[in-house]
C-alpha cells in the first residue's frame, strides 16, 4: 500500500470508504449518515408540527400520526444525534490525545456499519407494512399489542444498531486509557476527550440493559416467550425499568459531549483557558455517576410507591448540582475574554439560557408531586426538546461549524452560518415554549389532533410556525454546505487563529497517519503552549522519525453486518413464512463465517517506511 | 509508540528463577481451586441438608461472592498489577448490577 | 514489528499477552466488554428473579418441584474444573511450553461439551414434563438466563477450537498470545456467572 497521495475514481472511492478502518473517514461516514436521519426525522418532526397546526385537522390519520411520532423520537435519538456526536468524537479525539488511531480500528468500521444497517433496518419499516407505533419508549403493553412489524422492526433494528454504538464505546474508552501520548495525563485532556470518555463509559453499562429489553420485546412478540404478558405471569414494568436504566444514561451519552464541545468552543473563541478545568473533569464525571441512579424518575406515576419515588426524586435533583458547576464555569471562561462571536460562539451563548431553561424544567419535573400534574404533558415535550435540541442540537451544528475545517480542510460560510443561528435559535423557541404553557394548559402528549374549542389553536400554529423557521435554517445550512464543498477552497490548519489543543496542530488536510512523529505533551492546551513560546511546528516531539504501523483496510465488518442485516428479516418474518428460519439461518451463518474468516487470517497491518515519511508533507 | 518489543534474553539464573516462581503460582492456584470446591459443596450441603432458608440463603450468597472473588483475583490475575483500570469499571458494572437487582427485587411487584 | 518472530522460553516476555500495542488494547478492551457483560447478566437475573415461580394462575412448575440438585451439582463440578485446566494452559503458555497449552485447552474444550451436553440433557427434560419456553413468564425468564449462559459457553468453545486449529502449525507469537489470554478470560467469566447461577437458580430455588 502506497502512502503517496494519487487521485482515484469513483469506485475505488467507493471501494476505499466500504473498508476504511481510518478513524477520520469512519467520522465522514458517521457524518453523512447521521445527517441523512437528521433530516429524515426533521421531516418527520415538520410532519407533525402541519397536524398540529389547526385543530381537527386530518393532514395525516391518528395510526399514521402515531408511526411518525415514534420514528421521530427513536430515529432523531439513536440515527441522528449519537452518530453524529460519534463523527465528532471520531474526528477529534484521537487527534486531541496525539493518537495515530483509535485502539480497534476494525470495530470502529464495525460499528459503525452495525449502526447504519440498524438504521437503514428500522427506517425499511416504512415501505413494509408500517413503521413502530408505540413511541420511542416502546412501553411493553402497548408495544406487544400493536398489530403488524412495525414493533418487530423497531426491536430487531435497534438491536443492531445498539450493538454498533457498544463498540464504539468500549472502542474509544480503550483509546482514551491506552492511546494517549506521551505527557497526555488525565489531568490535561481537552474536555472534548473527557466527556467522549466519561460518555463511553455511560455507553458500556446502558447499552446491555436496553438490549436485553430488546430482547425480551423480540422473543415476546416473535419467539412465544411470555416476560411482559400478565396472563402469563409476566410483568410490563420490567420493559419501563428495562428501557429507562438504558434510557437516562442515554440522555448523558448525548448531552457530555454536548458539554465538552461548549468547553472547547468558550475556551477557544473567549481566548481563555477553559475556568475550573479540573471540576469540570469532576462535574462530567460525577453526572455520569448519577446518570445511572435516577431512571425511575420516568416512572413517578407508575405506582412504585412513596419510598422510591423520594430516593429517586433526591437523587435527580442531585444532578443540578454538578451541571450547575459547569454553567458556571463556562460564564467565568467569558468573563473577562477576549471574545470573537464566530458562528460556533453563537451557538455556545445561545446553548447557556435554553439549557438553563431546559434544565429547570428538568428540576421541576424531579420533584414527584409536580410530576404527576405534568406527565405525559406537552410541558415535558417542551422539556426534553429544550435540553436536546436546546442542548444536543446546539453543540452538533456548534461542532460542524468548528470542526468543518479540521475534517474537511475547508471553512463554512460564516455569514450563511450566523443565519442558520439565527433561524434554528428564534425557531427553536418559538416552537418550543410555548408547549411548557400547552403542557400547562393540559394539553397531552403524543394526542394526533385537537379540537377547536379548547383552546389550543393560537398556541400550537405559534409553535408549528417555529418549526418552519427551524426548517429554514436547515436548509441554509445544506445550501451552505454545497456552496463550500463545491467551492473546495483549502484553509490548512488552525483556521480560527486561536486553537488550544492537538487537533489544531496538525497540517491539513491531516495525513492518514494522524502524527509523523508522536507529539509530547507538555499541559493543559498544548497547541496553545507551543504557540506561545513561539514554536513554528506547533509541537514538540517525542520520538525521531521512524516506521509507522497501520492497519490493513478491511471488507470484512461490512460483511459481517450484512449478515445480522439478512438474519433480521429472517427473524421479524418468523412463524410466519416459510423461508423465515432459513434466512435467519443464513445470516447468522454470514456473519459467523465472517467473524471466523476475521479470526483466523493473519492480519499484521503494514508499515509506512521512514524514508517514505520522510519525503512527504501530509495528504492523504 | 516504540514499534519493536524489545527481545530481552533472560539468564540461567532469571530464567530458573521465574520458572519457579511460576511454579509456585501454579501451586497457589490449585489452593485457590481446592477452596472453591470446598465452598461449592459447603453450599450444596447446606441445601441438602435441608436447613433453614433464613440461613441457608445469606450464607451461599456469601460464599458465592468469595468464590468469584477467587476466581476475579487468581484465576484471572486481577490481583497483578495492570489491572486498575480494569477492576474500576468491572466493580462500577458489579455495582450497578447491584443496584439493578436491589429495585427489581423491591419495587417491580409493590406497590 | 515481526509479529510472527519466533521466540525461546528464555526470551519469551513474562506478560506476552500485554507486550505488543495490539495486545494491550485487546486486555482492557476485553475487560471491559466483561464489565459490560456483567450488566448484562444482572439484567438477566433481575428479571428471573422478578419472574421466579410466576406463571397463569394453577401452574403446577416451580423452582422447588422442578429443580435437581445432582445433576447440577455435576454440571459445577466440570465447569469449575474446566476454569481450572484453562488456567493450567495459561501457566504453559507462559512457560512457552505450547503443546502443553494446546493439550489443557484440548481438556477444556472436553470439559466445556460435556457440561453442554448435561445442560442441554436438562432443558430438553424440562420440556418433555411441559416446562417449555412459552409455558409461563418463569418458564421464559429461566431459559433465557440459563440458556445466554449456555449461549456463552457455546461461543467459549468455538472460540478455544478456532484457537486450537488455527494457531497448531504457527506456534506461539505475540500475535496470538493476546487471543489465546483474552479467550481464557471470557471463560472464566463463564465460570464467574456460572456460580451465581447455580446459588441464585439452583439452590435458592430448592429452598424456596
Amino acid at each position: 500500500m502506497s502512502s503517496i497521495a494519487q487521485k482515484k475514481g469513483f469506485g475505488a472511492t467507493l471501494w476505499d470508504y466500504l473498508t476504511t478502518v481510518d478513524h477520520k473517514k469512519i467520522a465522514v461516514m458517521y457524518l453523512i449518515a447521521g445527517g441523512l436521519f437528521f433530516v429524515i426525522g426533521g421531516i418527520e418532526a415538520m410532519l407533525i408540527r402541519i397536524q398540529l397546526a389547526k385543530p381537527d385537522n386530518d393532514f395525516v390519520s391518528a395510526g399514521l400520526f402515531n408511526e411518525i411520532i415514534t420514528m421521530h423520537g427513536t430515529t432523531m435519538i439513536f440515527l441522528a444525534a449519537m452518530p453524529l456526536l460519534f463523527a465528532f468524537m471520531n474526528a477529534v479525539m484521537p487527534l486531541q490525545i496525539g493518537a495515530r488511531d483509535v485502539a480497534f480500528p476494525f470495530l470502529n468500521s464495525l460499528g459503525f456499519w452495525l449502526f447504519l444497517f440498524g438504521g437503514v433496518f428500522l427506517n425499511l419499516s416504512w415501505f413494509m407494512g408500517g413503521a413502530p407505533d408505540a413511541g420511542w419508549t416502546s412501553y411493553a403493553s402497548l408495544s406487544l399489542a400493536s398489530p403488524g412489524h412495525g414493533i418487530d422492526f423497531y426491536a430487531i433494528g435497534l438491536q443492531i444498531a445498539g450493538a454498533g454504538t457498544y463498540i464504539a464505546g468500549i472502542n474509544f474508552l480503550v483509546t482514551i486509557i491506552n492511546m494517549r501520548a506521551p505527557g497526555m495525563t488525565y489531568m490535561r485532556m481537552p474536555l472534548m476527550t473527557w466527556t467522549t470518555f466519561v460518555a463511553s463509559a455511560l455507553i458500556l453499562f446502558a447499552f446491555p440493559p436496553l438490549t436485553i429489553g430488546l430482547f425480551f420485546l423480540i422473543l415476546d412478540r416473535m419467539f412465544g416467550g411470555n416476560f411482559f404478558d400478565h396472563t402469563m405471569g409476566g410483568n410490563t414494568i420490567i420493559w419501563e425499568h428495562l428501557f429507562w436504566i438504558f434510557g437516562h444514561p442515554e440522555v448523558y451519552i448525548l448531552i457530555l459531549p454536548a458539554f465538552g464541545i461548549f468547553s472547547e468552543i468558550f475556551a477557544i473563541f473567549a481566548r481563555k483557558r477553559l475556568f475550573g478545568y479540573s471540576s469540570m473533569v469532576f462535574a462530567t464525571v460525577l453526572i455520569g455517576f448519577l446518570g445511572f441512579m435516577v431512571w425511575a424518575h420516568h416512572m413517578f406515576t407508575v405506582g412504585l410507591g412513596p419510598t422510591a419515588n423520594a430516593i429517586f426524586a433526591v437523587a435527580t435533583m442531585a444532578i443540578a448540582v454538578p451541571t450547575g458547576m459547569k454553567i458556571f464555569n463556562w460564564l467565568l471562561t467569558i468573563w473577562g475574554g477576549s471574545i470573537k462571536v464566530t458562528t460556533p460562539m453563537l451557538y455556545a451563548l445561545g446553548f447557556i439560557p435554553s439549557f438553563v431553561a431546559g434544565g429547570v424544567t428538568g428540576v421541576m419535573q424531579g420533584a414527584a408531586p409536580l410530576d404527576y400534574q405534568l406527565h405525559d404533558s406537552y410541558f415535558i415535550v417542551a422539556h426534553f426538546h429544550y435540553v436536546i435540541v436546546g442542548g444536543v442540537v446546539l453543540a452538533i451544528l456548534a461542532a460542524l461549524h468548528l470542526w468543518w475545517p479540521l475534517m474537511f480542510n475547508q471553512m463554512l460560510s460564516e455569514t450563511l452560518g450566523k443565519w442558520t443561528f439565527w433561524f434554528f435559535f428564534i425557531g427553536f423557541h418559538l416552537t418550543f415554549f410555548i408547549q411548557h404553557f400547552l403542557g400547562l394548559m393540559g394539553m397531552p402528549r403524543r394526542v394526533f389532533t385537537f379540537g377547536a374549542n379548547q383552546g389550543w389553536d393560537l398556541f400550537n400554529l405559534i409553535s408549528s410556525i417555529g418549526a418552519i423557521f427551524m426548517a429554514i435554517g436547515v436548509v441554509i445550512l445544506v445550501v451552505n454546505i454545497i456552496i463550500t464543498v463545491v467551492k473546495n477552497v483549502p484553509v490548512g490548519n488552525d483556521p480560527w487563529g486561536d486553537g488550544r489543543t492537538l487537533e489544531w496542530a496538525i497540517p491539513q488536510p491531516v495525513p492518514f497517519y494522524n502524527f509523523k512523529q508522536t507529539p509530547l505533551v507538555r499541559g493543559l492546551d498544548t497547541f496553545w503552549i507551543e504557540k506561545q513560546e513561539g514554536n513554528k511546528e506547533g509541537m514538540t516531539y517525542a520520538e525521531p522519525i521512524s516506521d509507522i504501523h497501520m492497519p490493513n483496510n478491511s471488507f470484512v465488518p461490512f460483511v459481517m453486518t450484512l449478515g445480522l442485516f439478512i438474519a433480521g428479516f429472517g427473524a421479524l418474518y418468523n412463524g410466519e413464512k416459510d423461508w423465515a428460519v432459513p434466512v435467519l439461518v443464513l445470516g447468522l451463518a454470514i456473519t459467523f463465517a465472517s467473524m471466523a474468516v476475521r479470526s483466523i487470517k493473519d492480519d499484521h497491518g503494514y508499515h509506512i517506511h521512514k524514508e517514505d515519511l520522510m519525503n512527504e508533507k501530509g495528504g492523504k | 509508540m516504540s514499534h519493536d518489543a524489545q527481545v530481552y534474553v533472560k539468564s540461567d539464573t532469571e530464567f530458573n528463577y521465574i520458572k519457579q516462581k511460576r511454579k509456585q503460582d501454579m501451586r497457589g492456584q490449585i489452593t485457590t481451586f481446592a477452596i472453591m470446591i470446598f465452598l461449592t459443596l459447603i453450599a450444596f450441603a447446606a441445601v441438602a441438608a435441608d436447613f433453614s432458608k433464613y440461613l441457608i440463603a445469606p450464607v451461599i450468597l456469601l460464599l458465592a461472592a468469595v468464590q468469584v472473588v477467587l476466581q476475579l483475583y487468581y484465576f484471572m490475575h486481577a490481583k497483578e498489577k495492570n489491572h486498575n483500570v480494569a477492576m474500576f469499571f468491572l466493580i462500577f458494572g458489579a455495582f450497578l448490577a447491584f443496584v439493578f437487582i436491589l429495585t427489581f427485587l423491591t419495587i417491580i411487584w409493590w406497590g | 514489528m515481526d509479529l510472527d518472530k519466533k521466540y525461546t522460553p528464555q526470551t519469551w516476555p513474562d506478560h506476552p499477552e500485554q507486550v505488543t500495542m495490539e495486545g494491550k488494547n485487546k486486555f482492557l478492551g476485553f475487560w471491559l466488554f466483561l464489565g459490560g457483560e456483567t450488566v448484562l447478566f444482572a439484567s438477566l437475573f433481575a428479571t428471573y428473579l422478578a419472574l421466579k415461580n410466576k406463571g397463569p394462575s394453577g401452574m403446577e412448575f416451580s423452582t422447588q418441584t422442578l429443580f435437581e440438585l445432582p445433576l447440577v451439582f455435576v454440571m459445577t463440578m466440570i465447569l469449575l474444573t474446566s476454569s481450572l485446566t484453562s488456567v493450567y494452559a495459561m501457566y504453559h503458555m507462559k512457560n512457552h511450553n505450547f503443546k502443553g497449552m494446546q493439550l489443557w485447552l484440548g481438556i477444556t474444550v472436553a470439559l466445556g461439551l460435556s457440561f453442554l451436553a448435561l445442560e442441554i440433557y436438562e432443558f430438553n427434560h424440562y420440556v418433555h414434563l411441559g416446562f417449555n419456553y412459552s409455558q409461563s413468564a418463569f418458564s421464559s425468564a429461566f431459559f433465557t438466563l440459563v440458556g445466554t449462559h449456555g449461549i456463552h459457553v457455546v461461543v467459549g468453545l468455538v472460540w478455544f477450537i478456532l484457537l486450537i486449529v488455527r494457531n497448531a502449525k504457527r506456534g506461539f507469537s505475540l500475535y496470538n498470545a493476546p487471543k489465546y489470554y483474552t479467550a481464557s478470560l471470557y471463560w472464566h467469566f463463564i465460570d464467574v456467572v456460572w456460580v451465581f447461577i447455580f446459588t441464585v437458580v439452583y439452590l435458592m430455588g430448592v429452598v424456596g
